[in-house]
């Protein structure tokens, strides 16, 4: 890659794969669970957590060597925060009915484990640069989840894709419908999440046993 | 099918092969571990020893989903008929209904689920196991009878797969396949699981036009305050609309007393699981004595039926004789098999009093306590090494007397 060096690139590669954080380090299952069941709010979610995780990472690191370590804490939450508040206004202003989907679950990227986990792990010891990459990179990893959970979950529970149905209109009874086909009402439920997201990582380690823990 | 084994011995498809060998067969090999038990019971006699005790549900099945058809439609026209066991139920025609819609039931489940397990078995390369042969049975009969084949197909795999090969396959399960199989399709397709058209054939083909029948249970019709035309008799033998294999109460405890012979399945856990139905039952119906909910309540069709005939209608016995006495998913320990099996009825039935919108709770209840039998497992063996523990402290040792006096040493136990 000419424009990011290899140890760069690895910072944004990495938690695509090997390196999830949902799928290895099992963080941010709750918003994976609870936002996924249109596709639409899952592209959402990955977007504003890519905003708020790649600019959070700067600020930190920016600031990483002015904050007193006793109170690291209470600056991240200021900074995830504020950030937070900013993208809930512009969902509110420009997207208001998909700011009613995701409802509290904006707000609640603040208690988002890979933002505090990033910002403790990364942006408190490296530069702005590398500092952004990984956090372009953390939130893409967490967005390729959301969006693979959220394609199987409303193909397969709704019939549509950003709400443009695919199989047929179910009322009509055309396309897929025709021949019996009914949409599966356990995909909308969020136990439904749980188990595509326990899929991929099924699917994940049996194609790279060195990703299985030793027990 | 020796030769084409043997062909085969150690090749990818070796474990499909051996299936069918030993499907068919006695296996010709020995074990080679330290370890060797000679029983004539092992995991297919165990299975099929179940089977045997589903077959006549199974067949009466298929006479009651014929029987149900015709009664609805002759109800729909106005002239309700009246049972006559040899006149208009074990008749051609009843059967015919059975064949055409509740065999084809059968082969779906068995084909899918054995597919499912065949191709584990490649893929891992272990022994094809015959943990299936019981779901298979089980599934079928407790679908109503117009499930569509590919939703109960779609079940299947989804019930073989989560509810039983991620966990390392038979005998490593949490849950019974059979019954994540069935809530898969009730929470996927709730229409087809649950109402008033579902329970008898044909019922949803014809519903809104001139012809309509309806066939709701009998827990549907409480649930809605709604007087049932079913007398005790006809919950007892069976005649009444509900899932495939779930209606006859009569033929259930044949097959349960058999399996409780046998020594298959637990007899703990059926009578603690029957004690703990009635129980809650009793107490349901203390309620509605006491008048503390009044007619008008909800609750008041479910609560005021007769804390008995819970036992009878329903999925309730076939659940406690069929289900939860899967030894695999129950609990192991007898102290802990009581209260697994107590629960099991108790929060069955409170489900389907409490919850209109799931007038069947039983499979929910067996599921739930499938979650905790282990937990159950394991306060009950760590209450018992508390116990002997106690005891052992409060244990006195007496002194040797060493003077000559040649007293025993005496250990008192509490």
């Amino acid at each position: 890659m000419g424009l990011l060096s290899k140890k760069d690139a690895n910072l944004i590669k990495d938690p695509l794969a090997d390196n999830n954080p949902i799928t290895i380090q099992v963080l941010g299952i709750c918003s994976a669970l609870a936002i996924t069941a249109e596709l639409k709010a899952s592209v959402v979610m990955a977007i504003a957590v890519m905003f708020v995780l790649g600019l959070g990472n700067v600020v930190i690191s920016a600031m990483r060597n002015i904050i007193p370590s006793k109170i690291r804490i209470i600056v991240q939450l200021i900074v995830v925060a504020t950030l937070v508040i900013v993208v809930d206004q512009v969902l509110k202003a420009f997207a208001y009915p998909l700011s009613k989907t995701l409802s509290v679950f904006v707000g609640l990227i603040i208690t988002n484990c890979i933002i505090m986990g990033r910002f403790e792990a990364f942006a408190l010891g490296n530069g702005l640069w590398r500092s952004f990459l990984d956090g372009i990179g953390n939130s893409l990893g967490y967005g390729i989840i959301l969006v693979i959970v959220g394609f199987f979950r409303e193909l397969l529970g709704s019939g549509t894709l950003f709400g443009y149905p695919v199989f047929g209109d179910p009322i009509e009874k055309t396309g897929l419908y025709s021949f019996g086909y009914e949409n599966n009402g356990f995909m909308i439920i969020p136990p439904a999440a749980l188990i595509v997201v326990g899929i991929i990582i099924w699917v994940q380690r049996s194609r790279n046993p060195a990703l299985v823990e030793e027990n | 099918m020796h030769e084409l084994k043997l062909k085969y011995q150690g090749k990818k498809m070796a474990p499909a092969f051996n299936a069918f060998h030993t499907f068919l067969f006695t296996p010709n090999e020995t074990t080679h571990g330290g370890t060797h038990v000679k029983a004539a019971d092992d995991l297919k006699r165990t299975m099929n020893t179940v089977i045997m005790a589903l077959v006549p549900v199974l067949i009466f099945s298929m006479f009651n989903a014929g029987y149900q058809h015709f009664a609805a439609i002759d109800a729909a026209n106005g002239t309700p008929r009246s049972l006559s066991l040899f006149e208009n139920f074990l008749t051609w025609d009843n059967f015919w209904i059975g064949i055409i819609k509740v065999l084809p039931l059968v082969i779906v489940s068995y084909g899918v689920g054995l597919i499912v397990e065949f191709i584990f078995a490649v893929i891992k390369g272990h022994e094809v196991e015959e943990g299936y042969l019981v779901t298979g049975m089980l599934v079928p009969l407790i679908v109503p009878v117009d499930t569509p084949l590919w939703m109960l197909a779609v079940a299947v795999v989804f019930g073989v797969v989560i509810g039983k090969e991620v966990f390392g396959g038979t005998g490593m399960n949490i849950l019974n396949p059979a019954l994540t199989i069935r809530a898969f399709l009730f929470f996927a397709y709730p229409t087809w699981m649950s109402g008033d058209k579902v329970w008898v054939h044909g019922a949803v083909e014809r519903a809104g036009g001139p012809d309509a029948i309806s066939g709701e249970t009998i827990l549907g019709s409480l649930a809605q305050n709604a007087d049932i035309s079913y007398s005790v008799s006809d919950m007892f033998f069976g005649f009444i609309p509900g899932s495939v294999g779930e209606t006859s109460t009569l033929l259930i405890l044949i097959g349960g007393l058999f399996l409780v012979f046998s020594k298959i399945a637990s007899w703990r856990i059926m009578l603690s699981a029957i004690i703990g139905s009635l129980v809650m039952g009793f107490i349901f119906n203390q309620v509605v004595e006491f008048g503390w909910i009044t007619e008008t309540s909800k609750f008041y069709g479910l609560m005021s039926f007769d804390f008995w005939k819970h036992l009878i209608v329903g999925g309730l016995a076939f659940g406690i004789v069929y289900m939860a006495t899967d030894p695999v998913t129950g609990s192991q320990t007898n102290r802990g098999k009581w209260i697994y099996g107590f629960f099991i009825g108790f929060i069955s039935v409170m489900i389907r009093v409490f919850n209109p919108a799931y007038p069947e709770g039983v499979f929910l209840a067996i599921l739930l306590m499938n979650v905790f039998a282990p937990t159950i497992d394991h306060y009950v063996v760590k209450a018992n090494i508390n116990r002997r523990m106690k005891r052992f402290k409060n244990a006195v040792v007496l002194p040797k007397d060493t003077d000559g006096k040649a007293e025993e040493l005496k250990v008192e136990t509490v």
